[in-house]
């Protein structure tokens, strides 16, 4: 018996370190969800009850107010939720055209410009303009202000994707397949549509999955170029209404709500009930999806 | 990264010796002209699939390089870009003389650096501890909780974190002056002590980063062959010392190259932390305005173009010039170890 446990320690902790360590990474995993807890309860407690206690995990009173404002005066919610979508899902496949493309191409060995254009998408990873040029470019040159092309096309490419995908081809993908498909009569594009991207699903999936969650938790394009609050997205919207509530009603295109909806208004736990509203998505999703993110760093990082 | 470290190594010497070779080939310039039609036509069709993307590094990479022109000038709005740029008037280092002239300098790349490296000391440490302490927990199923859990803040954006921080350290309902009241202190009007703020800014970036880097460090610990642990009980070693003797050495790789990575962006702060979470309060400029919220206060509040664009510059060189450099450190002691 006392050999056993023995040869057991040299396996395992003993039990009062098994103890501390679950104790250390638990207390640190609660500290990290704490935040979120914090503030879904927030916007579930009665307004006064807030103002009285302020803050608190276990309020005296709970309310669904917040929500119900929402619905009835949140078409700006919709309109930002609606926004939001639409730059996620067109930047997104855009951003996997563009990327894919380019890393097969400079994966491929017969490609005779492939040095080149590899170095034209990493030289970009060690050196800039900075922000002032950029958004110079994107604003005067480009015209791009005020528009949705100003929320997309700034984080459609990222030499870093690119460099994780071509590795991915240049690895996962053997020569045969390309050859067998040229041998079939097949072009470059039909070889690379039906024979490589059926093949590249797992790294298209990764880099996919990395463009949704930059796209949607994206406020800074926003922030530079979007005024008209038709096109705000929901991170940015959030920002808005840091200070005040206003930009929520002044928006709003029921003009039956004046006045008395602003000051009857909930306005810290509607505030919180957004947050809500727009983390939810990502938090329900993000556990099935967090291994791919971390694929996707170790796939750019280790070596053959 | 591997793909990187052979273009450097292997394909520029080579490619740059296909130059030469082309230079003295070059005897009949028509026939040259020729075979460069016939080569382009050879990969026309791989030619067409990096079009898309090279023309977005054309616009989005390549001119804002060129732009950074603007900061050797009096940048003046003058019909479209380009004309603009080419009728701004030569100031040569005015903008960076002026911008080193004032302390805004001094404080932006002190607070910039002393942040990075602090992040960077403690975030390596505490990433590699939290992933040796989740790959040992017994309880693989709760691990697996936990590690959920701690990857969450990396999902969320600086907004949402602003709020979650302001959810504490509002004046008259956060969680924080609570606590404070609590133990019979003053509440504190957080978002105007600059005292406080070198610690909130650490705490929250170790909220946020933690659990994805220790996550990443645990999966390469997973990936560790189990022989060698064997090996190392063979020779009589408890379970530390196979941390220490083991795990710890076979991390070493991915410890270098992520702290490599994070040396090449010393000079860049995360503008989400420095601009969300502070709520841009002016108070705490001096312990929170970085190069990154300095650029963008110049270009969007105080309209100092050209010094905005050329603190850009200054953060765009001297960056450059810090992946070059330690990339080539390391690469003296240990080429596998280097990025490029």
């Amino acid at each position: 018996m006392a050999s056993l446990t023995k040869s057991k320690d040299f396996h395992r902790l003993t039990p009062a370190w098994n103890v501390i360590f679950n104790l250390i990474a638990g207390l640190f995993a609660l500290a990290c969800v704490f935040p979120f807890l914090l503030v879904m309860v927030i916007s579930f407690t009665d307004e006064k009850t807030l103002a009285q206690d302020g803050y608190s995990l276990f309020p005296n009173k709970w309310s669904t107010d917040a929500y119900s404002y929402l619905f009835k005066a949140g078409d700006q919610l919709l309109r930002s939720y609606g926004v939001t979508i639409l730059v996620t899902v067109v930047g997104t496949a855009i951003s996997l055209i563009f990327i894919s493309l380019f890393a097969y191409a400079i994966s491929r060995k017969g490609f005779k410009y492939r040095k080149f254009f590899s170095f034209l998408a990493f030289f970009t990873m060690l050196f800039n303009g900075g922000l002032v040029p950029s958004y110079i470019v994107t604003t005067k040159l480009l015209g791009l202000g005020n528009s949705l092309w100003a929320l997309i096309l700034p984080l459609a490419v990222n030499a870093f994707y690119i460099m994780i995908m071509r590795t991915f081809f240049s690895t996962m993908i053997p020569d045969a397949i390309i050859e067998s498909g040229k041998i079939d009569g097949a072009g470059e594009f039909g070889i690379f549509f039906r024979l490589i991207v059926p093949l590249a699903l797992p790294g298209l999936a990764t880099i996919a999955l990395f463009n949704v969650l930059g796209y949607w938790n994206d406020w800074f394009n926003a922030l530079l170029y979007i005024e008209n609050p038709d096109l705000v997205p929901l991170q940015s919207m959030l920002m808005r209404i840091e200070n005040s509530m206003q930009f929520i009603l002044a928006n709003s295109n029921n003009a039956s709500l004046g006045t008395s909806v602003l000051q009857s208004m909930p306005q810290d736990t509607s505030r919180m009930a957004m947050v809500v509203l727009a983390t939810g998505p990502i938090v329900l999703a993000y556990p099935f999806f967090q291994r791919y993110f971390v694929q996707g760093l170790t796939v750019g990082a280790v070596k053959e | 990264m591997d793909g990187i470290s052979r273009f450097i190594l292997d394909e520029l010497p080579q490619a740059l010796g296909a130059a030469n070779r082309l230079r003295l080939e070059r005897v009949n310039p028509m026939k040259a002209f020729g075979r460069f039609f016939k080569d382009i036509n050879r990969n026309i069709a791989l030619l067409l699939m990096v079009l898309p993307a090279t023309i977005w590094f054309i616009f989005f990479s390549y001119l804002p390089m060129l732009g950074t022109v603007i900061s050797f000038k009096e940048y003046r709005v003058h019909g479209g870009f380009l004309s603009s740029i080419i009728h701004s008037r030569w100031v040569g280092f005015d903008n960076f003389k002026f911008l080193f002239s004032t302390e805004d300098a001094y404080v932006i790349t002190r607070n910039t650096l002393l942040y990075n490296i602090v992040f960077i000391i403690i975030g390596l440490v505490l990433a590699v501890a939290m992933a040796i302490v989740l790959s040992e927990i017994a309880n693989k199923r709760l691990a697996k909780w936990f590690q959920t859990g701690m990857f969450l803040p990396y999902f969320l954006s600086w907004v949402i974190v602003g709020y979650f921080v302001y959810s504490f350290l509002s004046y008259d309902r956060g969680v924080m002056n609570k606590i404070v009241l609590a133990f019979g202190m003053d509440p504190q009007q957080w978002y105007s002590e600059p005292k406080y703020w070198p610690f909130i800014i650490v705490i929250v970036f170790l909220w946020k980063s933690l659990g994805y880097n220790s996550v990443v460090y645990l999966a390469a610990i997973m990936g560790i062959d189990k022989s060698l642990y064997e090996a190392a009980m063979i020779d009589g070693a408890n379970k530390w010392q196979q941390i220490r003797n083991v795990t710890l050495p076979m991390l070493a790789p991915l410890m270098t190259i992520l702290t490599l990575l994070a040396i090449g962006r010393i000079f860049y702060a995360d503008f989400g932390l420095f601009y969300q979470v502070t709520r841009d309060s002016g108070t705490l400029y001096n312990v929170t305005n970085v190069i990154d919220t300095y650029v963008y206060r110049g270009l969007k509040t105080t309209g100092e173009i050209g010094m905005s664009t050329a603190a850009g510059l200054y953060q765009s060189f001297v960056g450059f010039v810090l992946v070059i450099t330690s990339n080539w450190i390391v690469r003296r002691f240990n080429k596998d170890n280097a990025l490029f």
